[in-house]
């Protein structure tokens, strides 16, 4: 039998402030990914067939 | 029922820990020393690095250093909870779990070495593992409660992220000035500790860390201090000696080595009841020292004085 877990107000507010740090964390890793990426390829980035 | 909810230190999946207390896990403040020396690095290395690229490896290594840090809190619980200046962390205080912490500081260690492998080189990734490795199951989890040469071998982690700033811009490790400043901030640990050490010794007594002062008294660790202080001033001035860095640095490491001697000396020579506070002089004094050689063979080189610039 599956309990379902109860969180107090203050519990609630923490876990979403927890997940928005984890949300900007990811985001800002993706960006940083992209914008090494296009660094990196440099002047290649458009020498590819169209 | 009664409505009453348990604490939720023991309902698994309960917290009251908020992002503040996960980045207090991963020691700020020691990050940015780190990152700052990595960051002087970064710009007095030869070749060119993209700012992208730069601003990639310092937050691998601000990462990982925090990681470190975060891995070394939940092996540590047990005496960070006995010592007063520890005890408000965020394990020891019961926010965070130690599980809770382990896993933080696993996934960011693992993560902070793959992506500085993959956005800036495998050299720079290879020593950011090392460093972390060291920190964690050399210095936590051996030399800090079984030998009083524990932030002396210690230290070498904290030393190795100049080496690692210049390997993110370079690709190679083995040159003689990264190693030089690795050497700088290896002989400035054991000062910089043992007079925090001094100031706080019931501390560690109480946790049963054998800091020198603990373990071979007040006396011992003054001479100890000054012995390294002399071996510090030999190692900030060598870069300059070696003509391997300018005259900016050289006279920035001139002032720093006779401010650094100057409370040394005075903690040295200083009567029992003013130890503590000649202590925490030296202390402070050794975070701005670090700070000013940094920041001098950086400046050095942003302003064409650099040899070879």
């Amino acid at each position: 039998m599956s309990t379902i877990m109860q969180l107090t107000p203050e519990e609630e507010r923490k876990r979403n402030q927890r997940n928005w740090a984890i949300a900007g964390v990811l985001l800002a890793f993706v960006v940083l990914v992209f914008v090494v990426t296009i660094v990196k390829l440099g002047g290649n980035v458009m020498n590819r067939p169209l | 029922m009664t409505g009453v909810a348990a604490p939720a230190t023991e309902r698994p999946g309960a917290s009251l820990a908020g992002p503040a207390d996960y980045l207090a896990l991963l020691k700020p403040r020691v990050m940015s020393l780190v990152v700052f020396t990595a960051l002087a690095t970064i710009i007095v290395a030869p070749g060119s690095i993209h700012p992208v690229i730069a601003v990639a490896a310092l937050l691998c290594i601000a990462v990982g250093a925090g990681a470190a840090g975060a891995l070394n809190q939940w092996y540590d619980a047990d005496i960070d909870a006995i010592m007063i200046r520890t005890r408000a962390r965020p394990v020891p205080s019961g926010k965070i779990g130690a599980q809770q912490a382990l896993e933080f500081g696993a996934t960011l260690a693992a993560f902070s070495v793959f992506a500085m492998a993959f956005l800036v080189g495998y050299v720079a990734a290879a020593l950011l593992a090392a460093t972390i490795a060291f920190y964690v199951f050399v210095y936590t989890m051996w030399l800090k409660r079984s030998t009083v040469q524990n932030i002396v071998i210690g230290g070498a982690a904290g030393a190795l992220p100049p080496v690692i700033g210049w390997a993110a811009v370079t690709g190679n490790a083995f040159d003689t000035l990264p190693w030089l400043l690795f050497l700088i901030i290896f002989l400035w640990t054991p000062p910089h500790f043992w007079a925090l050490a001094l100031a706080g010794s019931e501390d560690y007594a109480r946790a049963k860390v054998p800091m020198l002062p603990v373990v071979k008294g007040s006396r011992a660790t003054r001479n100890h201090i000054l012995a390294y202080t002399f071996l510090l001033i030999a190692a900030t001035g060598t870069p300059f000696a070696l003509g391997l860095l300018g005259p900016v640095y050289g006279a920035t490491a001139l002032i720093g080595c006779l401010g650094f001697l100057g409370f040394a000396v005075a903690l040295w020579r200083a009567p029992k009841e003013a130890e503590r506070t000649a202590a925490m002089r030296l202390f402070a004094y050794s975070i701005f020292y670090l700070f000013a050689v940094f920041t001098a063979l950086a400046a050095e080189r942003l302003i064409g004085l650099a040899p070879g610039a």
